[in-house]
């Protein structure tokens, strides 16, 4: 029997974290002499007051939400896939060189290997570590770290060495052609006569995203290789016993999750700087950590999840804009919020199983 | 209906004009923040100091993330700033894209010299020839022949302010060895000082005696382990002679506070165009006070000072090394 009903696991901890969260920033930013109320407002209208904050928003969150997926399908094969970070890298690597040594009609045939090209680098930079993760038990945890900063090293190398364009002091590739622009919402929604501002990013792979979403929610509880998945994370010598191939979990799980996690540079490689920068995750893959543990792993979790981490960047960069609460407070922020509902959230786990425990045993 | 439109486009028109007559300037600073003591914070200082003499107000943002970059150039744009002044090589793509939208504000934009449009005054800096200045003054300074050079990361600016500095060592010392490292890969290559000093006792192990950083942040982590270690350092951008007095030989100036000061106070009015400041327009050059006058001789001031003089004349040229991505004197 579950200790609390379904609605309290997915709805009210996170819930209840976040307003802890909220409250201890309220708290901060008093501390540094600023007006809390004033501060939510501004991030709350300069996030989702306009197309062009929702722009802005939905750019981010779909960054966070492959990244986010990516952490949550190996998680559910119990394996803890901390290099989304190089994974994305590696992907932005895929997406530039699909983008700038074919010659494509049109940006959708663009996309659809952008994608592939995007997933089979990611893929392979999280195949070595599961591979030796299943061979060899060197622990996923460190080689997938120790990945990020190899991917970082690639990364510059080929920029700075390969791909910059001569006379250009910027170590990023040259421009992608006019023919693979990914269209914006801006672009997408205008024939329907909905005016969404054109400055902001948001572009045609937030349905990419929603796409994955929906496919990793089959994967998982629909097919046979989900419950395998799901079998092998909850007890391996289970799922031994059942016939189910470690190697194969392992090896599988993590190569989804890589992908996943490639994809991502469609939106911010392709969609957004149109060229590969050095910079180009800024922690995406991190804190697509963050996103799966407050989504519970669970693809609509995971959007949820990365609509709030995409509200807080896009809030906390009108923050640096208009006021004078430096950045690293609006980082603390978004460290708060990471805290309360992945680290801490026993915290308010064990008070509301007790609470709703007593409740219930009062009615019986 | 139409009464509501009428009142918002008043309003609209009324913020616009409101914007103009302000035209506050706005200083964009690139990721490594306001307060790295090196490239952004000379920024700062210029910014500060046209402030506090003109009793002026202007906007500002640390940029916290790559999408940022046009983000901030449009808000600002659009908020009415003018000029809007931007830090760091990496602004020049979102501002390719965003200077044509508006084509009414004037942007200034440091460390960008080859964009092609009418609007922006983009300000570069002859890194290498005030690389060079200090390279020579680390050959005289160094006992063991072997000078160090810490860099952030392995871009083409940096290798221009290694290459420099190479030459300007060899030009002294043609047998000196110079030991060349990069910090990381990663952004926080340019804010790691403990990684900056675990590079420089490397280095000393390897026989430096004077090092050279340039590399933001990272920087005062190699001034200040080779303070402790009882070498000379050579700081950089900023003057950062006063962080150790008396172990620190000199800094290779880079006079950004000045761009960034000029530009606030001709305000709209600024001249657009690029801009190669080098020692002869006192845009970079390496820094002389009281706190390494004991460390720098005459004769080393006189041998500096004449190629100093060579170079502003033409009489010697320092390679640069973007011309074609290579260097003479330090490979990479």
């Amino acid at each position: 029997m579950e200790k609390m009903p379904r609605w309290a696991d997915v709805v009210l901890i996170p819930l209840i974290s976040l307003i802890l969260a909220a409250a201890i920033s309220a708290v901060v930013i008093l501390a540094i002499g600023e007006d809390p109320v004033a501060a939510v407002r501004l991030m709350v209208d300069g996030a989702l007051g306009s197309t062009y904050g929702w722009g802005y928003t939905l750019y981010y969150a779909t960054n966070f939400m492959f990244t986010g997926l990516a952490v949550a399908v190996a998680f559910h094969a119990r394996l803890f896939n901390i290099g989304g970070e190089g994974q994305a890298m590696l992907g932005g690597l895929g997406v530039a060189l699909v983008a700038l040594y074919v010659p494509w009609p049109h940006w959708s045939f663009a996309l659809i290997f952008a994608v592939a090209g995007a997933a089979l680098f990611g893929a392979v930079w999280a195949a070595v570590p599961a591979y030796l993760q299943a061979r060899r038990g060197s622990h996923i945890v460190i080689t997938t770290i120790m990945f990020n900063f190899i991917a970082a090293a690639v990364l510059n190398y080929v920029l700075v060495n390969l791909l910059r364009p001569a006379g250009s002091m910027d170590p990023a590739s040259a421009r992608f052609p006019e023919a693979v622009h990914l269209p914006t919402l801006h672009e997408m929604l205008a024939p329907f006569g909905i005016a969404f501002s054109k400055a902001a990013p948001a572009n045609v792979s937030l349905l990419v995203a929603l796409l994955a979403c929906l496919l990793v929610w089959l994967l998982i509880w629909r097919t046979r290789l989900g419950y395998e998945i799901r079998a092998y994370g909850h007890s391996e010598t289970g799922a031994l016993y059942a016939g189910i191939s470690p190697f194969k979990i392992t090896m599988i799980a993590m190569i989804i999750s890589g992908a996943l996690a490639g994809m991502m540079a469609i939106n911010n490689v392709m969609g957004e700087a149109e060229r590969l920068v050095l910079n180009a995750t800024e922690g995406a893959g991190f804190i697509g950590i963050a996103v799966a543990l407050m989504g519970r792993s669970h693809p609509f979790g995971v959007f949820l999840a990365a609509i709030l981490f995409g509200f807080l960047y896009q809030g906390g960069a009108e923050l640096a804009l208009w006021t004078s609460i430096p950045r690293e407070l609006i980082v603390v922020i978004q460290a708060l919020v990471i805290l309360f509902t992945g680290a801490l959230d026993n915290m308010v786990r064990m008070p509301l199983e007790a609470l709703f425990l007593r409740l219930r045993k009062r009615r019986a | 209906m139409t009464l509501m439109t009428k009142l918002l486009g008043a309003a609209a028109g009324l913020a616009l004009s409101a914007g103009a007559a302000l035209a506050e300037p706005a200083l964009i600073f690139d990721l490594g923040g306001k307060f790295d003591k090196s490239f952004n914070e000379a920024a700062h200082n210029g910014a500060q100091r046209w402030a506090d003499e003109t009793g002026g107000t202007y906007r500002e943002i640390e940029l916290q993330s790559e999408a940022q970059r046009e983000q901030a150039l449009r808000r600002f744009a659009e908020a009415g700033a003018n000029p809007v002044i931007t830090m760091g090589f990496a602004m020049a793509d979102p501002l390719s894209a965003v200077a044509p939208d508006y084509p009414d504000t004037k942007f200034v934009a440091i460390d960008v010299t080859w964009l092609d449009a009418p609007n922006i005054r983009q300000i570069g800096f002859a890194e290498h020839e005030g690389s060079y200045l200090v390279g020579m003054m680390a050959a005289m300074a160094s006992e063991s022949d072997t000078v160090g050079f810490i860099g952030g990361m392995d871009i083409p600016l940096i290798r221009h302010f290694g290459c420099g500095y190479a030459q300007g060592v060899k030009a002294v010392n043609p047998d000196a060895t110079i030991v060349a490292n990069m910090t990381g890969t990663t952004p926080s290559a340019w804010n790691d000082p403990v990684k900056g000093s675990e590079l420089t006792k490397s280095q000393i192990s390897q026989g430096a005696d004077v090092i050279y950083a340039a590399a933001g942040g990272t920087g005062v982590g190699v001034l200040q382990t080779a303070a402790d270690e009882g070498i000379l350092s050579i700081g950089v951008d900023s003057n950062q002679n006063h962080l150790h007095p008396g172990k620190v030989l000199t800094s290779m100036l880079k006079r950004v506070d000045v761009a960034v000061y000029d530009a606030m106070k001709a305000g709209e009015a600024v001249e657009t165009g690029v801009f190669v400041l080098g020692l002869a327009e006192e845009g970079v050059g390496y820094a002389l006070d009281e706190n390494n006058a004991s460390l720098v001789s005459a004769e080393m001031q006189a041998m500096v000072d004449e190629a100093r003089a060579k170079i502003i004349s033409g009489e010697l040229e320092v390679a640069a090394y973007y011309t074609n991505d290579s260097c003479p004197a330090l490979d990479f």
